[in-house]
C-alpha cells in the first residue's frame, strides 16, 4: 500500500499494459474473456483515474503525484513521472474513452478479437506515458511507442483503404517526431538535461543563452511535430483518411485523445521552454488555426460520408484549441484546455454513433438514409444532443471551451474572435444538415425500415456519453478549477520569458 | 627478430582457440556422417564460447603483444565479442539450414571460425600490414562462405562478385599502407603517428598523408559497403546463403569499422582535415542511396541488403562526430545492429524455405495468421531497425545522433533522422504484407528449429534488453571508446 501511494502514476500508466499481457496468456478461443478482462482492465484504470483526480489538489502549485527514478546514466534520462491540470484532464479523457472504446468494439470486431483488445490497451499505456511523463525521452518513447499499437489498429481491422491510411499515418508522425528529436538532443545539448522541470527552471532564470535563430529552430522543432498531430492546416491531411479508415474504436481514441497529444504538446514544451519565438509567432499560428476552423468547417460541409464529416470537423474543433493556447490569456488557455476535453468527449461519441450505425447497414452515406428518427427513435435522440453538443450549444459542453476561447481571442484581437464565431455557425450548419438530411423527413431507403433500434450495451455507453457531456456542460467548475494554477504557470512563463521587457508578474489566477 | 614470450601469447589466446577448433573441426568431419554433422556446429559453438573465456581474461591483462604489433586493450575486446556473438548466432542459424538445403560440409564451421580469426586480429591489430592480414584471412573465408551453395548460379554469382570486388579493395588498402609507410617510414600506427606529430618531419608533404588515409578508407569503405562502393552489397547478400549474409552484414563490417576508427579517429588522421568532409559526404550519400534503393526491393533479401548500407551510413555519423562519444555510439551501434540484422536474416533463411525458394516480399503474406511467433519476431526485428523506442535500434541511433549533435552536426543529424523515416516505410512494408495483407504466400510454415529458436530468443531479448536499460552495456562502450587512443 505504501509502494502504491507513491507509485501511482506508474500504476496508472502500466495497468493497462498488464492488462494487454493479461490477454497475450488467454487463449484465442476465449474471446468472451478476452473482453471481459479488456473492460474489466480498463474500467479499473478509471476508476484509478478518477480516484486521482479527487484527490488532486487544485490549490498546489507545480506537478503532483510525481515520481523520479534515474533509468539512463549517461546521458542522465529519467524515469521521472508526474501531472498537473491540464495532464489529470487528459488522463481522465483517456480512461474515459478506452471502456467505451472497447464497449464500441464489442460484437463489430470478429476478427483476431485477441490481438484487437491486446493493442488497445497497450495503446493506452502509452497515451497515459505521454501525459505523465516529464523527461523528454521519456515522453518521446511513448509518444513513438504509441503509434505502433495505433497502426496495427488501422491496418488490420480498417475498413478498405486501410493500408494506406496506417501507413500515412505513422510516417506523418515520424517525420514530425524526427524534428522533434533534434530538438530534444540540441536542447540537451545546451542546458545538459532532458528532464523538463530543469529545462524550464534554466530557461526562466535565463542561465542558458540561446540565439534568436537557435529558439526559433528549436520552436519549430517541436511545434510541427505537434502541429502534425493536431492536425493544424496545412499538416492535416493524413487525418480524413486516418479516421475514415480505422474501426470506430480507432476513430474514437485517434480523435478523443491522439489529437490532443498535439495540443498538449504545445502547452507543455512550445509555451513554457520557448516563450519569445511563441509570442512572436503567434499572430501567424493563430491565423493558421482560424484558417483551420474555417476550411474544416467548409469541407465538411460538402462530405458525403458521415464519418469525413465528422473527421474534418476535428480539424475545425482543433483549430479553436490552437487559437485558445495562443491567446496567452488565462480565458482563452482555459477554454482551449477545456475544449480539449470535451471535443474528445462529444466527437468520440459522434464516432462511436456513426459506427453503430454502419455496423447496423455498412454504408456511412449520408445519402443512403433519410427519415432514420421514424425508424430508430432512440438513437436519434441521442445523436441529436451529441451533435448539439459538439456544435456548442448552452449547457452542453461544447459550449464552455469554446465560449472561452472567443472570449480570450476577443481580448487579443477582436478580428479574431469574429472569424472564430464564424467557426460555431458553420459548425452548426454541417451538423444540423447532415442531421436533418440523415433522420428527418420520410424514410426515403426500404432498407432503413428494417434496422433495430439500440441494444443495452450500445445504450450503456451512449448514457455515460450525453451524463458527461451534461456534467461538463452545466457544472464546468470542478474541472476548470484544476486548471486555474496549471494554466497560471503556462501564462507567466511566456509572459516573464528571457529578454522580455520588464513585465509585473500577473495575477491571473483566478 | 620479434622473440615470443607467454604474454603475447595470452593477448590472442582466442584467436589461437578459435583456430584450434577450426582445424579440429575439419579433421573431425570425415569421420561423421553427414546426418550427425550438427555436432561439428555445437563443437564450433563450444570453441566460441572457450575464445569469449578467454577474451573475458585478457580484458584483465590489456597490453601490447609482438613487438607493439598487437593491441588487446577494452576496445579491441570489444569488437573481439560483437565477432564472437555474431558467429556463435550465425552458427545456431546455420545448422538445421545446412542440413535442409543439403549442402552439410564441416568445412562450414571451420571457415566460419576462420573468419572470425581473421576479424579478431583487425580489431586487436595496430600494425597495418597485421590489419592486412586480418582483413586477408576474413576474406578469404567469407569468399568462400558466399558461394557454398555450390551448385545455386546466385550463389556462384555472389561469391565471384564479392571476391574479385573485394580483392579489388583491399588492393586499395594496401597502396594506401604503401603511402602510409612512405611517408612515415613504419607500417605501424601508434609509431606513424609518433614521427607525423615529431618537430622536423614537415617536409613530408601532408597531402600524402591524407591520401593514403583516403586510399584505406576506400579499401575499407567497400568492406563496410559505404556508398559509391556499395554496388555488390545487394548481389552478394542476395546470392550467398542468407545465414552467411547474416553474418557478412554484420561481423566483417563490424571489424572494418573497428578499423576505420583507428585510422580515422586516431592520431595519425589528426594531421588532416580531409578526414572529416570524407565521412561527412560518404555518410550523407550512403544514407540517402542506402534507403531510397531499399524503398524499391521486391526481394527480401536485397531490401534487407539495402537497409545495411543505410545503416553503415548511420554509423558513419557517429563517426563524423568523432571524439570519445562518437566512438562510444558507433560501438553500440554495431553491437545493437549485428543483433537485429542477424536475427533478421536467419529468421528470412528458414521462413524462404527449402533452397531458398520464397524470397520475395509478397511470399510473407499472412504469415502473421500462420506463423505468429515467427511474424511477430520478424515485426519486433523491423521495428528495431526502424528504430522505434523500446527497441536497441533506437537507443543506437540516440547515441549515435546525440553524439553527432554535440559536434554540432545538426544539418547531418536532421538528414540522417528523415531519411529514416523513410526507412520505416520500407521495414513496415514487411509488416503490412505479414499483418495486412488477404491471401498466403508460399513462405514455409515449418515450425522454427530449436537451435535457430534459442538464435532468435537472444536476438530479440537483446533488442528488448539494449531497449529498456541500456545504461550497463552503454558505460561499457564509453569505458572501451576510452581506451581507444
Amino acid at each position: 500500500m505504501v509502494w502504491f501511494n507513491s507509485h501511482q502514476l506508474t500504476v496508472l500508466t502500466f495497468l493497462p499494459l498488464a492488462g494487454a499481457l493479461t490477454i497475450a496468456l488467454l487463449p484465442r478461443q476465449a474471446e468472451g474473456r478476452i473482453r471481459q478482462v479488456a473492460l474489466g482492465v480498463s474500467l479499473a484504470v478509471f476508476a484509478l483515474a478518477v480516484w486521482m483526480f479527487v484527490l488532486f489538489s487544485p490549490y498546489q502549485p507545480g506537478m503532483q503525484f510525481t515520481e523520479f527514478r534515474p533509468w539512463i546514466d549517461s546521458p542522465p534520462i529519467s524515469y521521472h513521472l508526474g501531472i498537473d491540470g491540464l495532464s489529470l484532464l487528459l488522463i481522465l479523457l483517456t480512461a474515459f474513452l478506452t471502456p467505451l472504446a472497447i464497449l464500441a468494439s464489442w460484437a463489430s470486431i470478429t476478427w483476431h478479437t485477441k490481438e484487437f483488445f491486446l493493442f488497445l490497451l497497450a495503446l493506452e499505456t502509452g497515451m497515459i506515458g505521454v501525459f505523465t511523463s516529464l523527461d523528454l525521452v521519456l515522453f518521446f518513447v511513448f509518444w513513438e511507442v504509441m503509434l505502433i499499437p495505433m497502426y496495427f489498429l488501422i491496418g488490420v481491422w480498417g475498413h478498405e483503404r486501410r493500408v494506406y491510411a496506417a501507413v500515412k499515418f505513422i510516417l506523418y508522425t515520424m517525420i514530425g517526431s524526427a524534428l522533434m528529436l533534434v530538438g530534444i538532443l540540441y536542447l540537451y545539448d545546451v542546458t545538459g538535461s532532458f528532464d523538463l522541470e530543469v529545462i524550464r527552471r534554466q530557461i526562466s532564470a535565463s542561465t542558458i543563452a540561446l540565439s534568436g535563430t537557435a529558439q526559433i529552430l528549436l520552436f519549430l522543432a517541436f511545434f510541427i511535430a505537434f502541429a502534425i498531430k493536431v492536425p493544424m492546416f496545412p499538416f492535416h491531411t493524413w487525418l480524413p483518411d486516418a479516421h475514415v479508415e480505422a474501426p470506430t474504436a480507432g476513430s474514437v481514441i485517434l480523435a478523443g485523445v491522439l489529437l490532443k497529444m498535439g495540443t498538449y504538446g504545445m502547452l507543455r514544451f512550445c509555451l513554457p521552454l520557448f516563450p519569445q519565438v511563441s509570442r512572436e509567432l503567434a499572430p501567424v499560428i493563430i491565423i493558421l488555426a482560424i484558417v483551420g476552423i474555417l476550411y474544416g468547417s467548409l469541407v465538411a460541409m460538402v462530405q458525403p460520408d458521415m464519418k469525413k464529416l465528422v473527421a474534418y470537423s476535428s480539424v475545425a474543433h482543433l483549430g479553436f484549441v490552437v487559437l485558445g493556447i495562443f491567446t496567452f490569456n488565462t480565458v482563452g488557455i482555459e477554454g482551449a484546455i477545456y475544449q480539449m476535453c470535451s471535443h474528445g468527449v462529444s466527437t468520440g461519441a459522434l464516432f462511436i454513433l456513426v459506427g453503430m450505425l454502419y455496423d447496423r447497414r455498412h454504408t456511412r452515406l449520408i445519402k443512403e438514409f433519410g427519415g432514420l428518427a421514424t425508424t430508430v427513435p432512440t438513437y436519434s435522440a441521442f445523436f441529436l444532443i451529441i451533435a448539439l453538443s459538439s456544435l456548442g450549444l448552452p449547457l452542453l459542453n461544447g459550449f464552455v471551451g469554446e465560449f472561452l476561447i472567443i472570449l480570450g481571442a476577443y481580448h487579443v484581437r477582436v478580428v479574431y474572435a469574429a472569424l472564430a464565431a464564424v467557426g460555431v455557425v458553420l459548425a452548426a450548419v454541417y451538423l444540423l444538415w447532415m442531421y436533418q438530411r440523415v433522420f428527418y423527413g420520410e424514410v426515403t431507403n426500404e432498407k432503413n425500415r428494417a434496422i433495430p433500434d439500440l441494444n443495452d450495451r450500445e445504450k450503456v455507453i451512449l448514457v455515460s456519453l450525453v451524463f458527461v457531456i451534461l456534467w461538463m456542460g452545466i457544472y464546468p467548475q470542478p474541472f476548470l478549477r484544476r486548471l486555474d494554477l496549471s494554466t497560471a504557470q503556462v501564462i507567466q512563463s511566456v509572459e516573464r520569458g528571457p529578454e522580455y521587457f520588464a513585465v509585473e508578474p500577473t495575477e491571473e489566477g483566478r | 627478430m620479434i622473440t615470443v614470450q607467454a604474454g603475447d601469447l595470452v593477448r590472442i589466446l582466442p584467436q589461437i582457440i578459435l583456430s584450434g577448433f577450426a582445424i579440429l573441426v575439419m579433421l573431425f568431419e570425415p569421420f561423421l556422417p553427414p546426418s550427425r554433422r550438427t555436432l561439428l556446429g555445437w563443437f564450433s559453438i563450444l570453441g566460441v564460447a572457450a575464445a569469449a573465456a578467454a577474451a573475458a581474461r585478457t580484458v584483465e591483462s590489456p597490453g601490447r603483444a609482438f613487438g607493439g604489433t598487437i593491441l588487446a586493450d577494452r576496445f579491441s575486446l570489444f569488437f573481439v565479442f560483437i565477432f564472437l556473438g555474431a558467429a556463435a548466432l550465425c552458427l545456431l542459424g546455420s545448422m538445421d539450414y545446412l542440413q535442409r538445403d543439403n549442402i552439410h560440409h564441416g568445412e562450414f564451421y571451420a571457415l566460419v571460425l576462420l573468419a572470425t580469426v581473421g576479424m579478431c586480429f583487425m580489431a586487436a591489430s595496430v600494425d597495418l600490414i597485421m590489419i592486412f592480414l586480418g582483413l586477408e584471412i576474413s576474406s578469404l573465408s567469407t569468399y568462400i562462405l558466399a558461394g557454398f551453395k555450390r551448385h545455386d548460379p546466385l550463389s556462384n554469382e555472389s561469391a565471384l562478385k564479392y571476391f574479385l570486388l573485394g580483392s579489388f579493395a583491399t588492393a586499395f588498402f594496401l597502396y594506401g599502407v604503401a603511402f602510409v609507410y612512405g611517408v612515415t617510414g613504419t607500417t605501424n600506427l601508434l609509431d606513424a603517428a609518433e614521427r607525423l606529430g615529431a618537430p622536423g618531419k614537415a617536409l613530408n608533404p601532408p597531402s600524402l598523408a591524407g591520401l593514403a588515409i583516403i586510399l584505406m578508407f576506400v579499401g575499407l569503405a567497400f568492406k563496410v559497403s559505404t556508398a559509391p562502393f556499395h554496388i555488390w552489397t545487394p548481389d552478394v547478400y542476395q546470392g550467398a546463403p542468407s545465414p552467411v549474409t547474416a553474418f557478412l552484414s554484420t561481423a566483417p563490417k563490424a571489424a572494418a569499422f573497428a578499423v576505420l576508427l583507428r585510422i580515422l579517429l586516431g592520431p595519425l588522421a589528426s594531421a588532416s582535415s580531409v578526414v572529416f568532409w570524407l565521412l561527412w559526404v560518404s555518410a550523407v550519400l550512403t544514407i540517402v542511396v542506402g534507403n531510397l534503393a531499399a524503398l524499391l526491393q521486391t526481394n527480401i533479401k536485397r531490401l534487407l541488403a539495402y537497409s545495411a548500407i543505410a545503416h553503415a551510413g548511420y554509423v558513419l555519423v557517429g563517426m563524423a562526430a568523432g571524439g570519445r562519444e562518437g566512438t562510444a555510439a558507433v560501438m553500440f551501434y554495431l553491437a545493437a545492429y549485428a543483433l537485429m540484422n542477424i536475427g533478421a536474416f536467419l529468421l528470412v533463411a528458414h521462413v524462404a524455405g527449402t533452397g531458398e525458394h520464397a524470397t520475395r516480399i509478397e511470399d510473407f503474406r499472412g504469415l502473421g495468421y500462420t506463423r505468429p511467433g515467427v511474424a511477430a519476431c520478424l515485426t519486433a526485428l523491423m521495428l528495431s531497425l526502424a528504430g522505434f523506442p523500446t527497441t536497441a535500434g533506437f537507443l543506437g541511433k540516440f547515441y549515435l545522433f546525440r553524439a553527432a549533435v554535440h559536434s554540432h552536426l545538426i544539418g547531418l543529424t536532421i538528414i540522417a533522422l528523415l531519411a529514416s523515416v523513410v526507412s520505416a516505410y520500407y521495414y513496415l512494408r514487411l509488416v503490412v504484407v505479414m499483418y495486412m495483407q488477404e491471401g498466403q504466400g508460399e513462405a514455409s510454415r515449418a515450425p522454427l528449429p530449436w537451435a535457430l529458436r534459442i538464435a532468435m530468443a537472444v536476438s530479440v531479448v537483446g533488442i528488448f534488453y539494449l531497449g529498456l536499460f541500456p545504461g550497463g552495456f552503454a558505460a561499457l562502450t564509453q569505458l572501451a571508446a576510452s581506451t581507444h587512443p
